[in-house]
Parts: structure tokens; sequence; C-alpha cells
């Protein structure tokens, strides 16, 4: 049973075709790899998948404790409660806020307490406030943010954003974590610590996750299947392995070099 | 429906000014993006430059006109360097306080120099002269005087825009800021130029609107702005037909308000439109949607 | 938890001495009856400021018709005063005058909030004159010569309480779980839309919050100042209140208090100047925005612990 099916998936932008006819299926507990040259779509079919934008047409569908839910008309906070995280190709954290706020907004659908309680600061809203910052030092602690905590997003070195990000995302409680180039702008040494990371919590939390990476090693290394995207179009899927030999996969990679070069 | 038509004739010279005073709006927000809440003030400015013209130095009404919309041309430029260039960079909403700060600036500073108390324009400026087309509907001569002006100068507009140098700088400053600057144009002169047009319209509506309804007062332009800002949203913010169109259409509905239901109501009416139209299509009747990027 | 208490109390005790010096320089005479008004202006203006400064500062979205839910206060309490009588129809009219501007603004926020930045200002804006349009046009409230003689309830007690109430609440709100998600909203939507928050859901709920105190302000004020009229309630007022918050700080509520402060003096001395006053005021909107776009306090609040903190560092050192 797959946890998430996009079928027959188009999106367009005004008369521009920008996703046609795709078919992604995601089992439970995978790791799936999305590749493709810039432009052909990836982040795309994350914002799809997350309601940002609704398709033209196709359907998405999840499938959570046994129950299937067409996803592709609900809006991103619904999608959210149903247990699909996300993080942003151009890292988006709240900037100005400090590192546990980052972390303590994403707990919030945890929180009980209503507004009035809220108004009057009630008894319980400190005891709930003590829950959720016990929860938020937990995760930030795993990903070694702790020390940090008061200090505000916009400072932390880039490497550490993208790791709050993440930590961010996780922190919603999800099934399915989409992770949008989360290696871009790191160096070597960054990126491999990165990639033991995404791989210790896919296996440590149950995890099934959809990357979309342009770093070949990361995908390589971690990925168990990989879709490639080109102009809108699958063109291949298959292990790492047949994925490095495809043809069509090799081509356009180079074709998207050249196009990079000039 | 003679009181139709009659309505209509009243609409078009309303709308006309309208139409003059949005047309600089929408310049301006098409290129830098800032409502630019001082325009009204600068419609008010020219009324009364217009007022000085030819009550106190004697001037026929087209040297009045054209000395009016030099003059608001200038201030335009000058309130654009002065206010609105040191935040070109900076947040919308920080643009748009400023705008406002410019507004009360120039309202109570004419309250100061000019004081509070409402002018008349001399009512012989302009031949005021009545003939009646139809039977039942009147038009005063100086309605087709209104709307000629407004129609010669938006054609004037369209031509500038699209045939000239300075039009096509505009054009490509407000479509990409940046690439434009690569690509050799003058930003700086562009939006200046921006502005100077479009105060200069705003003028010319102020000294029409001084022969028209007569009286001017320093805190005129409050309302007529605000109603040409929705007049440039009706029509699609950023488009010049479209402000046209939108301001037109504003001061017909408006007319037909007051004159079918009630005068107190002509206000409300532009105001709930505006919320209808950012409603139901936010990018305005000639506009294209644009989605933000994620 | 024993520093929770002990901070409490200690905030308990300088909000009660406050309130008893002020009342008892009253008494004394040394604030007369002209600075009384500067007082009520303080107060009501803090009022306004705070709860705009919930939408617009903390949640991030830019209202320009925050003087629309206060006449909806003022006609209210007015009404209940002159119709009913008595400090229980004052005590009911405030109440009823909150409630009322609350639901008008879950009515116009459940619309306007999609809109985004500018557009929402000019909306928020359009809404408010449309109440203006309203009032000015119904029997009941008087029309353009508005209601007069409006029985003063209002005193410094009252101000007071109803003052240190909305800045109680806003910041308990503020400082919750709910309030992080207002702010996560004004930091990024998207973001804190994928995170799991109904980022409108909450944005009309500070709207709303903001509605009901904006209320409370004007019943205030139309119970203080005896005479009301649509024309008070205009888009001027809307930007009086705003350059209150901006100059304060944006998503900055001690700034918000002391802004109030500094313009109702400064307006005090400049009340013989009317003209300049409107003048200096655009002026210095136009500096800050260009020198100081953050405001005085940014975002910052000011604490007394940190200022203590200071002083203990300096000591030692």
């Amino acid at each position: 049973m797959p946890i998430l099916s996009i079928k027959n998936l188009t999106m367009a932008f005004g008369g521009l075709a920008a996703l046609t006819n795709i078919n992604i299926t995601v089992e439970k507990d995978e790791l799936v790899g999305l590749i493709g040259p810039n432009g052909a779509g990836k982040t795309t079919i994350f914002n799809l998948l997350t309601g940002i934008y609704t398709p033209t047409q196709g359907v998405i569908e999840y499938q959570q404790n046994g129950s299937t839910r067409t996803i592709n008309k609900l809006k991103p906070h619904v999608i959210s409660s149903l247990g699909i995280a996300r993080t942003f190709q151009n890292i988006r954290l709240f900037k100005d806020l400090t590192v546990l706020d980052n972390i303590r907004i994403s707990i919030h659908k945890n929180v009980n307490y209503g507004v009035m309680p809220a108004f009057f600061k009630l008894p319980r809203v400190y005891s709930e406030e003590r829950e959720i910052l016990g929860k938020s030092n937990e995760i930030l602690e795993i990903f070694g943010l702790e020390s940090k905590k008061y200090e505000l997003a916009k400072n932390l070195p880039y490497g550490e954003q993208r790791r709050l990000e993440i930590a961010r995302a996780l922190a919603t409680n999800p099934s399915l974590l989409l992770l949008d180039e989360p290696a871009a702008g790191m160096n070597p040494n960054e990126t491999s610590m990165l990639t033991d990371l995404i791989k210790w919590i896919w296996k440590e939390y149950g995890l099934t996750i959809l990357l979309i990476e342009h770093d070949m090693s990361v995908v390589m290394k971690i990925c168990e299947r990989i879709y490639v995207l080109d102009y809108g179009m699958l063109i291949a899927e298959g292990t790492p392995e047949e994925i490095r030999t495809n043809k069509r996969v090799i081509q356009a990679y180079l074709g998207g070099e050249l196009q990079n070069d000039a | 429906m003679e009181q139709l038509l009659q309505q209509l004739v009243n609409g078009l010279s309303l709308g006309s000014i309208y139409a003059l005073i949005s047309l600089g709006y929408t310049m301006v927000y098409g290129i830098i993006r800032l409502i630019n809440f001082a325009h009204g003030d600068i419609y008010m400015i020219g009324a009364y430059v217009g007022y000085v013209c030819m009550r106190h130095l004697k001037l026929g009404f087209f040297e009045s006109l054209i000395i009016s919309m030099v003059f608001c041309a200038l201030l335009g430029i000058l309130i654009e360097k002065i206010a609105y260039k040191p935040l070109r960079n900076s947040a919308r909403i920080t643009a748009l306080i400023t705008a406002i700060g410019v507004s009360l600036f120039l309202e109570y500073s004419t309250m100061a120099v000019a004081t509070a108390t409402v002018r008349t324009y001399p009512a012989d400026v302009l031949i005021n002269k009545t003939f009646s087309p139809i039977k039942g509907v009147i038009v005063n001569i100086q309605q087709v005087y209104i709307f000629i002006i407004t129609i010669a100068l938006m054609l004037l507009l369209q031509f500038i825009v699209h045939k000239t140098r300075i039009g096509k700088a505009m054009r490509a400053v407000s479509a990409d800021k940046d690439a434009a600057r690569m690509m050799g144009i003058n930003v700086d002169n562009t939006i200046s130029y921006t502005f100077a047009i479009g105060s200069a319209l705003a003028g010319a509506a102020g000294v029409l609107v001084g022969i028209y309804y007569n009286t001017i007062n320093p805190l005129m332009g409050m309302l007529p702005g605000l109603k040409a800002f929705v007049a440039a949203v009706f029509g699609g913010i950023g488009i010049i037909p479209g402000a046209f169109i939108g301001g037109l259409t504003i001061g017909i509905i408006e007319t037909m308000v007051s004159g079918y239901v009630s005068s107190l109501y002509k206000d409300a009416v532009a105001f709930a439109m505006l919320i209808l139209i950012l409603l139901v299509k936010p990018s305005g009747l000639l506009g294209k949607n644009i989605r933000e990027k994620v | 938890m024993k520093d929770t208490i002990k901070r409490l109390l200690q905030y308990t005790a300088s909000v009660v001495l406050l309130y008893a010096l002020i009342q008892l320089l009253i008494f004394a005479g040394i604030i007369n009856e002209y600075y009384q008004v500067t007082l009520a202006m303080i107060c009501i203006n803090i009022i306004l400021a705070v709860s705009l400064n919930l939408i617009t500062g903390f949640t991030g979205q830019f209202s320009l018709g925050h003087a629309g839910f206060m006449s909806i206060g003022a006609y209210t309490c007015a009404l209940m005063t002159l119709r009913v009588g008595g400090l229980f129809s004052f005590i009911l009219g405030i109440l009823l005058g909150a409630i009322l501007a609350a639901m008008v603004g879950f009515i116009i926020g459940m619309p306007t909030l999609r809109l985004k930045g500018d557009y929402l200002a000019i909306a928020t804006l359009g809404f408010a004159e449309i109440i203006r349009i309203i009032l000015l046009n119904l029997d009941f409230t008087g029309g353009a010569r508005g209601l007069a003689d409006i029985p003063r309830y209002t005193n410094w007690t009252w101000l007071y309480i109803f003052t240190v109430i909305c800045i109680v609440v806003t910041v308990n709100f503020i400082k919750s779980s709910h309030g992080r998600v207002c702010i996560s909203i004004r930091e990024d939507e998207i973001a804190a839309e994928t995170l799991g928050i109904n980022i409108t859901r909450y944005k009309v709920l500070s709207f709303v919050i903001g509605a009901f105190f904006a209320g409370i302000a004007g019943a205030l004020y139309a119970s203080y100042f005896y005479y009301i009229k649509p024309g008070l309630f205009g888009f001027l007022k809307s930007i009086d209140i705003l350059v209150i918050v901006v100059l304060g700080g944006m998503g900055s509520i001690t700034g918000s208090i002391l802004a109030s402060i500094f313009l109702a003096v400064i307006s005090t001395y400049l009340q013989a100047f009317a003209e300049f006053r409107m003048i200096i005021y655009a002026v210095i909107l136009v500096i800050i925005m260009i020198f100081r776009p953050q405001g005085l306090m940014g975002t910052k609040e000011f604490k007394p612990e940190q200022v203590e903190k200071r002083i203990k560092e300096r000591n030692n050192r």
C-alpha cells in the first residue's frame, strides 16, 4: 500500500505546462529521490503536494492509518495536519525569531489551551507551555542546536539554518517528509554530515522521505529509488544503479550542464 | 431616460477628472509598487496653482493649465527625490506610511499658507454656456472641454509610453528594475519622469475641477485621491487604459447613485466597489493574476 | 515557580502604586483639569495603539481602518448612556460596544484578510469609510451633527483599569502559543501554513481582538469628551493611531505605550498651533520612516528586569 500516489498530475501556469502527466508512487518507509535539471518542475511537485498550488489536472492520494484521502484540493494547513511536512529550497525560517520559537511554533497544533486561557494566563497555560518547551528542547538537542536556542534564526550559519528547517518540519510530527535540496550550498563535509542525519531521522522516526537534490553523491548514497524529471516530464525511474546508467538521464543532465555553462 | 442621459453626461465629466488622477496613481504603482497617497494632494496643489494663475496673475485657461502641470511635475519629482528615493529598497509598508506622511504635509502646509478657507475660481475663464443636444439633456461647454482635454492627455500619455524612448525605459523599469539598470537604463531618471508625468496629469485634473466645481480647499484631494486609487485598482493597477476606464466607471456610478439613491451614499459606493473588486478579481478588470513564487 | 509568583506580585504592586500616585496628584490638584484631558488621551491612545499593534505589528496585517472600530464602541456607549443612563449603562455600553466592534471586525476580517500588504490597507480603509458614511446617514446616530451631551462616566479609575486590562491581555496573548503563531504569520505566511497553521483563523482572531479593544477605547472616549460625530473617526484618526504604532515600533508593546505618552504630551504643547501640529506630525512620520523605519523600539520591549541586570553588571565591574 503506497503512502503517496500521484496520478496523471499536470500543472499549467497560464498556458505554460510546468508538469505534464506525472505519476509517482512512494511506499511507506521508503526514501525516494527526485532529481532533474534546473527548472524541471521538482519544486512545483512539492508545492502541489503541500497545497500551495492546486493542480490543473490529476489526483494526489495520501494514505494515513489505513484510509486513503485525496489531498490535491486541501489547504496547506490541513495537509500538514495529515502528516506531510516539508522544507524549502530557499530556506523559509522565521528569520527574526529565535531558534526555539521556530520550533515552538511548529508544535502549536498540539496545544490544547484555548484563546481565553491565554488572555488571562491561567495555570494550565503555564503547564502546557512547559511541556512545549520540553519537547522543543528535545528536538533541538537531537539536531545539535540546543546551545543556540536563544539566537535569532537569521544569525545561524547557513548549514545550521538548513538543519533548523528540517528540525522544524520534524516538530510537526509528520509521517511523510519532503526535503527540497537540503544540501544546497553546503560544503562536502557538511553535506556528508547532513546525509548521515537524514538517514538517521529516517530510521529513528519511521519516516517516509521524498527528497529533491542536486548533489548526486547524496542522492546516490541514501535513496532507495529515484525519479528523474526533465522539462516537466518523468523520464526515468529506478534504483540509483539503474539511473546512473540510464541514457536519457545522462543526456538530460549533460544538456542541462551545457546550458548552465552558456 | 433623459435623466439617465443627463447623469451620464455629468458622470463622464466627473469620471474624466478621476481618470486623470488615476493615471498618475497607476503609473507610479506600476513602476515602484507604491500607493502614492500624496497623489491626491498634488491634484489639490494643481488646483491652487491654477487659482493663483487665473485670479492673481489674470492668465488665461490654457496658460494656467500648463503652468499648473509644470509646477506639479516639478513637485512630483521633488517629493520622489526627498521622501521616496531613500526608501526604494525598504518594505512597501514603510513607503506607504511615508506617502501618507507626505500627503499630510502637503495638506497642512497648504492650509498654513492659504488658510482653510474655500476659494472660488473665476467663473468666466472658460465659456460657461450650455446647450442641449437632446431634449431634456443639458451639456455645459466646460464639460465638453474637460472630456476632450482628458482624452487628449490620455492619448498623449499612450503615445509617450509606447512610442518614445522614455516610455520604453518606463516599461522596462516597471518589468524588472535590475535588468533595466543592467541594460544601461538610468532607473533614477526614469522614475523621476514617471512622477513628473503622473503629477502633471494630476495638476491638470486640479485645474479642471476648479473650473468645473468652482470651489477648492486644502483637503479637497483626500477623497478624490482615494477614489482615483479605487479607479486604478478597478481597471487593473499599472495598466494605463485600465485607469482610464476605471475613472470613467467610478464617475458614472457615483453620479448615478447620487442621482437615483442619495448623494450621501455616493462616497460609500466607491469603497464598496473597491472591496468587491479586491475580493472578486484583485488584479482588476484588465489585469493578469500573478502568484507569489515559492 | 517561586520566581513567577514573585514577579507577578512585583508587577501588581507597581500597577497599583502608579494608580494611587496619579489619583493622589489629581486630588491634590497638581494634575489639573487641563492635564487630565492629556491623561485621558494617553490612556485611550495606548488602548488604540496596543490593539492596532497586535494586528499590524505582531500579525503583520496592515490596517488603515482602526478608527472605524473605535467609532462603533463610541456610538454604542454614547447611545446606551444617553438612552438608559446610570453607571450600569456605561459599563454595559463599553462591553456592548467592544463586542459589536469585535463582531464587525469579524465580518470585515473574514473576506479582506485574504488580501495582502497595501491592498489590505486600502480595503480596511474602505470599510472604515463605509462605517463612517453609514453613521453619517443613520437617524439615531444624529447624522453629521453626531451625539452631544453624553454623560461623563469615564474618569481616571476607569481609564486606568481598561488600559491595564488591554495591555495585560494583549501581552499574555502575544506570549502564548497563539500569539507566537500570529507572529509567525507576519514572518512568513507560506512557511506558517505548511507547519499546519490555519493562517486565516489567526489573522481574523487578531483582527477581532484588536477591534474589541478599539471599541473599548471609543466607548471611553465618548463618555469622556461629551460629544462625538462621524468626522472624528475618519481616515485621519486611523492614521493618528498608526503613527503611534509606527513611532513606537511595530511589534513592541512598550514602544506603543511610550509613543502614546510622547505624542499626547507633544500635542498638548502644540494645541495652540493645530495646523502646525499636523505638519510636524507629517514631518516626524516621514523622517522616522526614512531614518528609523523600525520605530523607537523596533520589536524590542523595555523590561525593568533588564535595567536591573545592567545596573548589577555595572556595579560588579
